[in-house]
């Protein structure tokens, strides 16, 4: 791997990391993933040639996806499920299977802390570029989450 | 969960068509095997016999931004060249060479259909008539065979001489045009 080149040729980054991007942003928006997964792609492409080296290219493209689900999630969440509360909720429970569907409550922050740590794996200094915070705020929002899923957790239990 | 075929290819037209990508190929079939086609805004920038591996060399001559999509005019003429139905090609030409390269080249597009010449005439005609061996290496680094007819130019002797895809395709292409060897 030329972790420290030159970015790889476009098609090589997509092929390798549209798959997980996608399944990441189900996670965060369930059936709206779709068209924010290929806004994601297209911010990634229009920034590609800008891109002063090959590395940390997953955290990058991770990154992208959580802007674009932030811009998603924030002004719209509350207009969308005051609409259609019902079709919202039912396609929820669709797309949000096992362990998914209870990142569902957190707030967008948390949620993507959580989801990048636990789900993904990215160490706490990529997750705070991708939430465009400090290590420490990132770490501290992974750990609310816990918290918070934990406290729901119990409470339902 | 994996991307769809459908959403794959709706992301690949959109990128396209927001006009940011540097150089995209597309694998087209032919009577000679796989041919790896790809293309800037400006043109066709490359065809190559094969079908993969290509990646790193676009992203070296035309930037990073290199993305498989379909190119259907390219696709459409070469069809229509195998068929038999097409003797010139429409296609607009992105070609990045040096100077001389690139004279020969404009030179050899000239070379009809059918038609065969030799690396010494084709040297006579850019006014360089002692530089057959730049004009075989020049024909050597063809960035765009077949529609740059390279398969056309002879040794002088009328012996094949050589061909990127193969003395047996450039063999091929000359019978599928009727070229008569002598």
């Amino acid at each position: 791997m030329m972790g420290t080149m030159s970015p790889p040729p476009f098609e090589r980054f997509y092929v390798r990391h549209r798959d997980e991007v996608l399944a990441y942003l189900r996670r965060l928006l369930g059936p709206r993933a779709e068209d924010a997964w290929q806004e994601t792609f297209l911010r990634a492409l229009r920034a590609y040639d800008r891109l002063e080296h090959g590395r940390h290219l997953r955290a990058w493209v991770f990154t992208i996806a959580t802007n674009v689900a932030m811009d998603e999630l924030r002004p719209r969440a509350s207009a969308n499920l005051a609409q259609a509360p019902e079709t919202a909720a039912e396609l929820r429970r669709d797309a949000f299977k096992e362990l998914e569907h209870l990142t569902d409550a957190l707030p967008p922050t948390e949620r993507a802390a959580v989801v990048l740590r636990y789900g993904y794996d990215l160490p706490y200094a990529q997750i705070a570029d991708a939430l465009g915070s400090s290590e420490e705020a990132a770490r501290a929002a992974a750990s609310s989450g816990v918290r918070r899923l934990r406290r729901t957790h119990e409470r339902h239990a | 969960m994996n991307v769809t075929p459908e959403l794959d290819a709706r992301f690949r037209a959109a990128a396209v068509r927001e006009g940011i990508v540097d150089v995209r190929y597309d694998v087209v079939d032919s009577p000679v095997g796989d041919l790896l086609v790809a293309a800037t805004e400006r043109g066709l920038a490359r065809i190559h016999f094969g079908s993969t591996g290509q990646e790193e060399e676009l992203a070296r001559v035309f930037g990073s931004r290199v993305l498989r999509s379909p190119i259907d005019d390219v696709r459409r003429e070469l069809d229509e060249y195998f068929e038999g139905k097409r003797h010139e090609f429409d296609l607009p030409i992105d070609l990045r060479v040096a100077a001389f390269n690139e004279e020969v080249l404009r030179e050899l597009a000239r070379v009809p259909y059918g038609v065969t010449t030799t690396y010494g005439a084709l040297a006579a005609k850019v006014g360089r008539p002692t530089a057959a061996r730049a004009v075989g290496t020049v024909m050597n680094r063809n960035p765009i065979p077949i529609v740059l007819p390279c398969h056309r130019v002879l040794g002088a002797n009328g012996s094949l001489t050589g061909y990127a895809g193969g003395l047996d395709v450039k063999l091929q292409l000359l019978q599928l045009e009727g070229a008569i060897l002598g």
